[in-house]
């Protein structure tokens, strides 16, 4: 593994779309910085940015004023040291689980040999070993988002963003995930920036919460997380307790007051 | 296809043609008008013995193949560019839709005069005839391409070739195989009516020498049949292609 950086700054950033019904300010002067190896949950109401925020640290987005920079240099455009995990798994319905786990390689243009030795390190990452030759219609809500979680990893990406990865599982899968995602963050040390619409899952994931406000977002509260690593499956019953999730549900609230 | 699929298959085909003798008999029909499904059968075989039917019908295959070819290749490149570009779109739909609105048939002798009585006129007509329905099966295909994937794709910093090759074909491969399809049974009447409007070999030359100055009404049903024939082979081609290629969803 190269240089284990992976820091994220997002600098007075603000963002408008230009639609059919007149421009909408997406996102109005937010700054934040994520240092290498943490891991920032955002939270906000719908509308607050969330979505379109990752997409412009992606690169995916050029905002109209302020910048993204990671480890230094302005992000313009998608970056190969920059992972992403949609709300959606989009695998490509006509390739099995290897060979899109394979797919951002292959773009890469990595050798055969190459690509097949990753593939299978990626699939024991996941414990996806079984269902290498499965197409993804043969496979459950919550195993697709793994496959997608092992691509956005394929190329060892420096920073790690998820856009509510797995908010269309049902509650179980969804806290083994997150449990998972603890550990795969623990072993490949990566940046991790998650939008959540779940308070505890922010607090859970995360070791800092920031809360965003409605459109347009602004960075209304940077909360850090005052629970010890490594975390377990117990520490999501402590997550919904603890203090930090009464302050940020008074962040939200007030809000959408 | 199952034993059971396999059975009633077959089982249709012999009441049809149960059902085409008993016309006959119960109509008392003369073979002029409608010859017995056997006499037809037998005029097939000995027309294939004698070789009568064999240069025409290697005759309509190249025009069919050949038609095929250009007009689904250039529906292709259209049809693409008709999906990704409003523009093109604007420009070419008018002339696209006039163009299928006119029947084939009155166009026919036009591109027979223009293209001669050869091979070119054939090819012509046919490649007009298909590309109408590849042409809309591509552009549906390429629209109907999951914007997610193809953030997906931006994401993953892919080239214009490599989102074309790697996105958008294989997501229209089964509507663009929907179109060929249908494609390639309208380039036998393509070539049929090619035919008609002037050639000197052909299926549908043999119809219209069975019919006039042969009067063999046998062998005219016989080539019927073998156009007919030749329409079904082809499009079984392609579900065959569409099952290789896109089966395994």
């Amino acid at each position: 593994m190269t240089n284990r950086a992976g820091r994220v700054s997002v600098v007075d950033v603000a963002l408008t779309f230009r639609r059919s019904d007149g421009p909408l300010l997406a996102l109005d002067g937010v700054s934040l910085d994520v240092e290498p190896g943490e891991i920032v949950a955002l939270i906000g109401p719908n509308g607050s940015g969330k979505s379109t925020l990752l997409r412009a640290i992606a690169g995916l987005l050029t905002p109209d004023r302020g910048g993204v920079t990671l480890d230094g240099r302005p992000v313009t455009e998608p970056d190969p040291a920059v992972g992403l995990v949609f709300q959606e798994p989009r695998l490509l319905p006509w390739r099995s689980v290897a060979a899109n786990i394979a797919y951002p390689l292959e773009l890469a243009g990595w050798p055969r040999a190459r690509r097949d030795a990753r593939v299978s390190e990626l699939l024991e990452l996941v414990g996806l070993e079984g269902a290498a030759g499965a197409r993804p219609s043969q496979l459950s809500g919550g195993m697709r988002q793994r496959v997608a979680l092992s691509r956005a990893l394929a190329l060892e990406p420096r920073v790690l963003l998820l856009d509510e990865p797995f908010s269309a599982l049902d509650a179980l899968t969804r806290e083994r995930l997150n449990v998972e995602l603890l550990d795969l963050w623990a072993r490949t040390a990566t940046t991790g920036i998650v939008v959540t619409h779940s308070i505890p899952e922010a607090i859970f994931l995360a070791d800092r919460v920031i809360v965003l406000s409605a459109r347009p977002g602004r960075v209304l509260a940077d909360l850090p997380v005052p629970l010890p690593r490594p975390r377990d499956m117990s520490t999501l019953d402590d997550a919904v307790v603890s203090p930090l999730a009464r302050i940020v549900r008074r962040h939200l609230e007030d809000v959408a007051a | 296809m199952t034993r059971i699929g396999a059975i009633t298959v077959l089982g249709a085909f012999v009441v049809a043609l149960a059902g085409w003798k008993a016309i006959v008999v119960v109509g008392g029909l003369p073979p002029f008008i409608l010859p017995p499904p056997e006499a037809v059968a037998g005029r097939l075989v000995e027309a294939l013995a004698e070789g009568t039917i064999t240069p025409h019908f290697a005759a309509t295959l190249v025009e069919v193949v050949l038609g095929f070819a250009v007009g689904a290749g250039l529906a292709l490149v259209i049809g693409y560019g008709l999906a990704r570009s409003a523009l093109v779109e604007r420009l070419l739909s008018p002339y696209l839709v006039a163009a299928q609105a006119t029947p084939i048939l009155a166009l026919a002798p036009l591109l027979a005069l223009w293209f001669g009585p050869g091979l070119l006129s054939k090819v012509v007509i046919c490649a007009l005839i298909v590309f109408f329905p590849v042409a809309v099966a591509t552009m549906v295909g390429i629209r109907s391409v999951d914007a997610g994937l193809l953030e997906l794709g931006r994401s993953l910093r892919a080239t214009r070739r490599q989102v074309l090759t790697t996105l958008e074909i294989p997501a229209a491969l089964p509507s663009i195989l929907g179109g060929m399809r249908v494609g390639v049974t309208l380039a036998v009447v393509g070539a049929i009516v090619g035919e008609w409007a002037g050639a000197e070999r052909g299926l549908g030359v043999l119809v219209n020498l069975a019919r006039g100055s042969l009067f063999d009404i046998p062998l005219m049903f016989a080539t019927l049949v073998t156009i007919a024939a030749l329409g079904v082979a082809l499009y079984l081609l392609v579900i065959l292609v569409e099952r290789r290629l896109v089966g395994a969803r």
